[in-house]
């Protein structure tokens, strides 16, 4: 048994310790709303935030988020800038199949957490290891400038 | 699995028929509603609507939502005549059932742009239906004549301050006959169609709240991963088991007709242990597969006279009279659909019932699967279709389906079946590939007086429905075959060549084959001529106004002829899809030997929309998806594998590489048209033939590429 922090709540999971994250978040904990797109740090689906930073949870072993703050999709609304990123997501109707979006709104949200007046170089940076198949792009840049009170508003 | 499927199919083939084509209003058939959960103190006022004695109203959604926003836009036409609030009703997937049936493809099938277009006047008399029979409950009720009536907002009122919630009146009119003569709004009334309303299923999809396919969850649910082999179509011979019965969690590990597959507590456990089997496989004949043999077969089959599909005048005579002549070939290859929710489906099979549940696209189809593979009647299986993590046409065929299925029939318990991406990209149904030959003659001036095209490749239809291919013409293979352009000599035809390798439809299906080959060779042609590129398709245009007036606006808006930045050139193309005119401007560079793009400007007639917001969506992702097929698309194979397996080898466009996107929507009154697909064909040819501007070197072969 391991104790894990995830969106501020005491967690045990029953998982060998070098299950990766992805899977003790959703098959453990049932928390499906990371995503599971490539298994190989490829796509970003599967993002989630360990103590603020983003990492890919399906390369990341349990064992590397003991002792850490944990946080998914389900909990990001409760940051400031979450509920900023998911204000604007809504304004400017991102998603399509939204599959990949949880993983998008985990990477956007930690940009702008880091640099709140983020540029276009900034947001390639952040956003380009986060995969969209629907082709969101545009939006989800109109997006994050908005959230960060800029241009595309 | 072959001989399972293939009797499903027929029968599937044989029911669809007899609906195929007609359009089906929303009555209540008994099969209708089989399958559907619905509470008691819930009325089905028809097969679209049901209504709750809390007044809470529920609208059917019968195509799956992948994306392009069916979940929003088809509900909106129910409700429009239904007078309800759009934004207070909630919406529920359909269940199988003939009602559903799409009336421009014969089967419960989302595909082919055509939900909008099959919905747009059966979803609004299915609302107007409803509607009337809540007014005539209304009118019974108060004995009153039904026109004194009115219907607003969900209720209906009359004479002396009469009013009646839909819900107090529902369980009454769901007993009423649907009335026969239904009169629709005038479109000038219209309160939400044609208006840019916010999609409804944001919300919960950047919450993470979206249930899809792979998120559902059964009581006493295992997970299974499943051992494919690794050439298509190959079978098991032996197993060793031995270690992955041994490790964590593993509960099964069962023989299916695609392969082993292993069934454990968790899908890491399943997954992991799937690693250790040592597996002989009878690869079979596709073993023989690999690249260079298949292309060398499309170019032989180039040979075999084919199928017309258009001859006009004499191209012998067209070509005799031309001062120039012009040749092409062009070379497209297999695509993967790579949504990025990998397959997966849940099953529960019983002795006496099955309930299925996840991400499809062709209900029908995997009720007929389902029934053939477990024995069970079509009545005792329920069918429950998920939000889907992306389709783009590899969701109609249904084999992970099927693999669920037939693991829940052996374990005798719920399992949810989940691929690996490299599963998924390595056991695709592939975009066909396709080589096209073209020449034309040009006269003095520069006038085409002939045109030949010809192309070779797989057929997708001769593998899914059969009888649709007839006298070697699969009728998907010709979409934006004929060129707009006014050329006297034409000569059209295709070759169906079977490479071995399974073939699937994938979004715009053959559009983006035959738009590539036709835009580009215009621009060649246009080039031999002398001529502007813009103004030569345009002077042959003259008998085309949809098409002439897209074009004009695609260059206008993008500044055609105006200087650009040195090191950028600008191509131009135009296209007709599932009723849609577009044309397009892309402005590319080349940097250190990479083709750039920098700005796609789209003019677009799709005639009357339901939802502007979702229509520009679907341009912006047409765009992205054919980025990505024009620059990176190619799935290769080796001694008949896929070598590609992951998105480090089959590249997507990613963010930094997403161009400026311009989009210009004609207001139309004209009858509505597919917005899904059509875009994504435009950009190979313009990619193209910007690329041609700016170095003079034709790129004839897809992915695009200067190396």
């Amino acid at each position: 048994m391991a104790s894990l922090d995830i969106n501020g709540k005491a967690r045990e999971v029953n998982a060998d310790p070098n299950t990766p994250l992805l899977w003790v978040i959703r098959d453990s904990l049932g928390m499906t709303g990371t995503k599971f797109g490539c298994g190989a740090q490829l796509c970003g689906a599967c993002t989630v935030h360990l103590d603020g930073k983003p990492v890919r949870s399906c390369g990341t072993p349990l064992s590397a988020a003991i002792g850490k703050k944990v946080t998914t999709i389900e909990g990001i609304g409760a940051t400031e800038a979450g509920k900023k990123v998911q204000a604007a997501w809504a304004s400017l109707d991102v998603p399509q199949c939204g599959y990949c979006q949880s993983g998008q709104i985990m990477s956007a949200t930690a940009l702008l957490a880091e640099k709140p007046k983020p540029t276009d170089a900034d947001i390639d940076n952040a956003m380009a290891g986060n995969i969209c198949r629907c082709g969101t792009y545009p939006r989800i840049r109109a997006a994050i400038h908005q959230a960060a009170g800029g241009k595309g508003a | 699995m072959t001989q399972l499927k293939n009797p499903a199919r027929r029968n599937f083939m044989k029911s669809s028929a007899a609906v195929g084509g007609s359009l089906v209003i929303g009555v209540t058939l008994p099969d209708a509603f089989r399958g559907m959960a619905y509470a008691a103190s819930e009325s089905a006022v028809n097969a679209w609507i049901r209504v709750g004695s809390d007044n809470s109203i529920t609208i059917l959604c019968a195509r799956s939502e992948m994306g392009q926003g069916v979940v929003m836009a088809l509900p909106t036409l129910v409700a429009e005549e239904l007078e309800v609030d759009l934004s207070k009703i909630k919406v529920d997937f359909a269940p199988p059932g003939e009602v559903y049936i799409n009336g421009m493809l014969g089967g419960q099938i989302t595909g082919g742009s055509t939900s909008v277009r099959d919905g747009w006047e059966k979803l609004r008399i299915a609302g107007a239906q409803a509607r009337m029979m809540l007014v005539s409950a209304a009118a019974q009720k108060w004995g009153v004549d039904a026109s004194t009536l009115k219907a607003g907002n969900g209720w209906v009122t009359g004479p002396g301050g009469k009013k009646a919630s839909y819900g107090s009146l529902a369980e009454a009119a769901s007993k009423l006959t649907p009335p026969k003569d239904v009169a629709l709004k005038d479109p000038s009334k219209f309160r939400y169609v044609g208006k840019p309303l916010h999609r409804m299923d944001t919300a919960d999809k950047i919450r993470g709240k979206t249930i899809y396919g792979i998120d559902v969850k059964l009581p006493g649910m295992l997970y299974a991963s499943l051992a494919q082999c690794p050439v298509i179509g190959g079978k098991v011979v032996s197993v060793d088991d031995a270690k992955a019965k041994s490790m964590p969690g593993v509960k099964h590990v069962v023989k299916i007709t695609d392969g082993v597959a292993v069934v454990a507590d968790t899908w890491w456990q399943a997954r992991t242990a799937r690693d250790t089997l040592s597996i002989t496989w009878d690869e079979g004949p596709g073993k023989a597969l690999n690249s260079e043999s298949i292309s060398a077969g499309l170019a032989a089959a180039m040979s075999s006279p084919g199928a017309t599909i258009k001859a006009q005048g004499s191209v012998a005579d067209g070509m005799k009279a031309a001062a120039k002549t012009v040749e092409a070939t062009y070379e497209m290859p297999f695509l993967s659909h790579s949504p990025l929710e990998p397959m997966n489906f849940t099953a529960d099979v019983r002795k006496d019932s099955a309930l299925l549940i996840g991400s499809i696209q062709f209900q029908q189809l995997a009720l007929g699967m389902a029934a053939a593979i477990t024995g069970l009647k079509p009545e005792q299986i329920t069918v429950k279709t998920t939000f889907l993590g992306g389709g783009f046409g590899r969701r109609i065929d249904c084999d992970y389906m099927a693999q669920a299925v037939e693991i829940s029939k052996i374990t005798g318990v719920p399992v949810k079946l989940v691929w690996t991406r490299e599963d998924d990209m390595t056991h695709d149904f592939y975009r066909p590939i396709s080589h096209t030959q073209m020449s034309a003659g040009l006269d003095a001036s520069g006038k085409p007086t002939a045109l030949s095209f010809k192309m070779s490749s797989p057929s997708v239809t001769s593998r899914l429905f059969p009888p649709l291919v007839k006298d070697g013409v699969d009728p998907l293979m010709t979409e934006a075959i004929l060129v707009p352009y006014d050329i006297p000599n034409q000569s059209v035809a295709t070759v169906i060549h079977d490479t071995g390798l399974r073939v699937g439809y994938l979004r715009s299906v053959s559009h983006a084959l035959n738009v590539f080959a036709n835009e580009s060779f215009i621009d060649e042609m246009a080039a031999a001529a002398g001529k502007d590129p813009y103004e030569y398709r345009l002077s042959l245009l003259e008998k085309q106004p949809r098409f002439a007036n897209v074009l004009k606006l695609a260059a206008k808006e993008a500044g055609w002829g105006k200087p650009l930045p040195k090191g950028h050139a600008r191509g131009i193309g135009l296209m007709e899809g599932y009723d849609t005119y577009m044309s397009q401007v892309t402005e590319v560079s080349v940097v250190d030997g990479q083709i750039k793009v920098h700005r796609v400007v789209v003019a677009v007639d799709l005639g009357r929309m339901v939802n502007p917001n979702i229509v520009r969506q679907q341009l912006e992702s047409n765009i992205v998806f054919g980025l990505t097929a024009a620059l990176y698309g190619n799935i290769t194979l080796k001694d008949g594998r896929v070598e590609q397996t992951n998105f480090h080898q089959y590249k997507l466009l990613r963010m930094p590489e997403t161009p400026k996107i311009e989009m210009h929507i004609v207001n139309s009154t004209e009858k509505p048209g597919g917005i899904g697909e059509p875009g994504m064909a435009l950009l190979s040819p313009t990619v193209a033939n910007a690329v041609y501007a700016l170095t003079g070197k034709r790129l004839r072969k897809m992915p695009l590429s200067l190396a």
